[in-house]
């Protein structure tokens, strides 16, 4: 079995997914089962007072099957990012969290300064932190120091779908990274996750390119046989590249020479 | 009953009947505990406390659960 494991948890599959931006609940549930995954990301929100009609999130998880990652999306100091995360440990009754400190509303990318001082608030307070960060080796470097559990690069800003921009940083980070690394955001289709594992990736962590797929449970397994895909070959050892060609058949006993 | 209690919750004003505890504030509510996380004048407040715990004029308090996300 390839298992893999942050702190104190091992997983058979290294898909992490989401629960954002689903058509319905139903829908979601079937993708998150198609999808393999055995880690599922949500969010902390004020409870909506006036209108208790609707129904929660947690009607629809099971958590006996799933390990539930709140995040701090949409927090932009890390004060406000702390908070939340305590928060979503009181909701969660688990220590995990996806650090997430937002630095410009347009391309959601991380304040790297707010991202490491929350990173060591909340490691002292005893969380087990999985922050999502620029893929730049400095900073993931340093919040490795820090004392984070894994290190989550971006691909491409979150939900755009661009997929994975900067291979060579994170071929960089893959070299030096004592904890999981995981691809977090950017993911726009299967080539992508792919893409993520052959370069040595430990996980990939994804939402909206499944939620928002025309057919999310048809793109949750694929990305599931991407996933695997992509750590089998990471794992085989790709040939090297060539500029020209070598033929595969062989070169002598050709007809008519 | 008591006298009533202005606090702010999550966010918004609210007058209610007080004094009163955060299990009753969630009752009252119609909130399932066991599905929200609470804070308590910038605490996070632990489920067990909830029963203990007296909401008082001028409190601030954010009621939180899980919504979807990635």
């Amino acid at each position: 079995m390839d298992l893999f494991t942050i702190a104190d948890k091992t997983f058979s599959s290294r898909l992490i997914v989401g629960t954002g931006k689903y058509s319905s609940p139903a829908v979601m549930v079937q993708a998150h089962e198609a999808s393999g995954a055995e880690m599922i990301t949500v969010a902390v929100r004020r409870v909506n007072i006036s209108d208790r009609t609707k129904e929660s999130l947690l009607d629809y998880i099971d958590a006996s099957k799933y390990v539930l990652l709140p995040n701090t999306a949409g927090c932009y100091t890390a004060d406000e990012a702390v908070r939340t995360a305590r928060l979503g440990r009181e909701a969660g009754l688990s220590n995990w969290v996806k650090l997430e400190v937002i630095g410009d509303e347009r391309t959601l990318f991380p304040d790297n300064e707010q991202l490491l001082e929350a990173t060591r608030v909340l490691v002292r307070e005893g969380f087990v932190v999985l922050p999502y960060t620029t893929d730049d080796p400095v900073v993931c470097r340093k919040l490795e120091d820090a004392g984070a559990a894994a290190i989550m690069p971006l691909g491409a800003p979150i939900g755009s779908g661009l997929g994975i921009q900067n291979v060579n940083n994170l071929r960089i980070i893959r070299e030096f990274a004592r904890v999981p690394l995981i691809v977090d955001a950017g993911v726009g289709t299967s080539s992508d996750a792919s893409l993520a594992m052959e370069l040595g990736a430990d996980a990939v962590l994804m939402n909206t390119a499944i939620a928002g797929a025309q057919d999310p449970i048809g793109m949750a397994e694929a990305m599931k046989l991407a996933v695997r895909a992509g750590r089998l070959a990471y794992l085989s050892g790709r040939i090297p590249r060539k500029l020209y060609a070598n033929a595969s058949s062989p070169v002598e006993g050709l007809v008519g020479r | 009953m008591g006298r009533k209690l202005r606090i702010r919750l999550n966010g918004d004003a609210h007058e209610l009947a007080g004094p009163l505890t955060v299990t009753e504030l969630l009752v009252r509510l119609e909130i399932d505990p066991r599905r929200v996380a609470v804070e308590h004048n910038l605490v996070v407040l632990k489920r067990e406390f909830f029963d203990r715990t007296t909401v008082r004029e001028g409190d601030e308090l954010e009621i939180v659960n899980f919504v979807g996300g990635g």
